[in-house]
């Protein structure tokens, strides 16, 4: 007892945001790790999803290289939706989540933790499987770096879009499902300046003004989705 | 001189008054019984006092200044126990621990003392999915020991406890309060918090045609054990 009056102005000052943040993220990544196969669920569906797709238009490779970014990325999109509404689903039901908007810290910081995590266990297996599922849609292998770049830049823009849906629709019914309606059509800038990269690589146009867009969308919901999700998270709790 | 304090508190919660014209006012090392039937508003005033929520009416004071002007300072003077523990079950017990800790600007050794502290100590590597409900309320009330805050708010702490558990619950309260802590219980069960004041709240089931002042659901009672409601009888 006493401790956490004991410390020092600076040290409580330092702690505003960075141990909250790095305390969330080592929970979440912990938690994860502990239920793997949740991650894998994500990575597993990507993967069939976009395998069983020349079963359904045919083995044809030129047909096949040519909606191949397309599929992708829509499957990456739905794979990011699959495990969106667990983001804050759980803690909201066992308790956690009042706990954590009662903590004196920055809210946005925690969630902006947990949408890290998210990613790095949800996003990241997609972007680094993306290349070899290419590969066997026929792509070229010079198209496959600005696949990857725009994935990199446009997943977490999901992940970060995607929690704000899962923040609101907090205590809803059939939740899983409302988050798909409300933040499906605020996926799709992010998906067609990511196909547009790869399509640019293709016809060997530049890459670069469609990946800077990407980042550019990144970055404003960096900025945005947090403090969003954050007020939300704030009134689910009341 | 009270340090916190609730003037004229309306509460209403999906269109129903739950309470009004409610005022506390609580000084260093006092305790506060929250005491009533089922859906008499004692979670409700928790989680106003909390900050969670904001009263139709009236105001909550610390140290005379509003609390909802700046609700994160008063996130760091509370320790809000609600009826959900909080625990993540693939986590162990003392990974639980930690992460409140944390966010409550304590360490991983607060923690490994909250719970050696909540008898926990054997099951500390355990995962938390092995407690059973009443060590996973330990588990919750080791929060309290983690971290030290001037405010506690606890909501039936004592549900699936036992006696032993009850003693160190009891002697966190007088500890708590011999540092100048001030805590508010709502609760069922008889607690031992020598010199609390009892707050009733009645069962305000709202006659429209009443004046709603006129009421009398809420009484301020001395702590004589006369006084007190069989229930909240020290050793009952």
């Amino acid at each position: 007892m006493g401790s956490g009056q004991s410390r020092g102005p600076a040290r409580r000052r330092k702690a505003r945001g960075v141990r909250p943040f790095l305390a969330t993220l080592r929970r979440e990544l912990r938690l994860a790790q502990r239920q793997s196969c949740d991650i894998l669920v994500a990575l597993l569906f990507f993967v069939l999803a976009v395998l069983i797709l020349p079963f359904g238009v045919g083995p044809a490779p030129e047909l096949l290289r040519a909606v191949a970014p397309g599929v992708i990325w829509v499957m990456a999109l739905l794979a990011a939706l699959l495990s969106m509404d667990r983001l804050f689903l759980t803690d909201h039901e066992d308790g956690s989540l009042e706990q954590i908007v009662l903590s004196p810290h920055p809210l946005e910081s925690v969630v902006l933790a947990k949408c890290l995590a998210h990613w790095l266990t949800g996003g990241l297996p997609v972007v680094l499987v993306a290349p070899l599922l290419g590969l066997m849609l026929n792509m070229d292998s010079a198209s496959l770096i600005p696949l990857v770049a725009a994935l990199a830049l446009g997943t977490p823009t999901l992940t970060l879009l995607g929690a704000i849906g899962a923040a609101l629709v907090l205590g809803a019914r059939r939740g899983g499902v409302l988050v798909s309606l409300l933040v499906l059509p605020l996926y799709i800038p992010v998906l067609i300046f990511g196909v547009a990269a790869t399509d640019a690589a293709i016809h060997d146009l530049p890459v670069r003004p469609h990946l800077l867009i990407e980042a550019a969308i990144l970055l404003a919901a960096l900025a945005l989705a947090p403090w969003a999700c954050a007020a939300a998270l704030r009134h689910a709790s009341e | 001189m009270a340090i916190f304090a609730g003037r004229n508190l309306t509460c209403i919660r999906g269109e129903r008054l739950v309470f009004r014209g409610l005022d506390f006012a609580l000084a260093k090392g006092e305790a506060l019984l929250l005491l009533g039937p089922n859906g008499s508003g004692k979670s409700s005033l928790l989680r106003l006092m909390a900050a969670l929520t904001a009263p139709v009416e009236g105001a909550l004071l610390w140290r005379g200044d509003n609390l909802r002007a700046d609700c994160a300072a008063h996130f760091a003077r509370i320790h809000y126990l609600g009826h959900a523990d909080a625990v993540k079950p693939a986590l162990t017990v003392i990974e639980n621990l930690t992460f409140w800790a944390r966010l409550h600007g304590a360490g991983e050794d607060d923690a490994r003392a909250a719970i050696l502290r909540t008898g926990l100590a054997t099951l500390a590597d355990a995962p938390a999915r092995f407690l059973s409900a009443g060590q996973r309320r330990r588990l919750a009330i080791a929060r309290l020991f983690s971290a030290a805050k001037p405010l506690w708010l606890l909501d039936e702490p004592s549900v699936g406890l036992d006696n032993a558990s009850l003693e160190i619950l009891e002697h966190g309260f007088a500890e708590h309060r011999a540092g100048g802590g001030i805590v508010v219980v709502a609760t069922h069960t008889a607690l031992d918090l020598p010199a609390a004041e009892s707050l009733i709240l009645g069962d305000f089931a709202p006659d429209p045609h009443a004046d709603p002042l006129d009421e009398d659901g809420i009484e301020w009672e001395a702590d004589s054990p006369e006084d007190r409601p069989a229930g909240a009888r020290p050793g009952a």
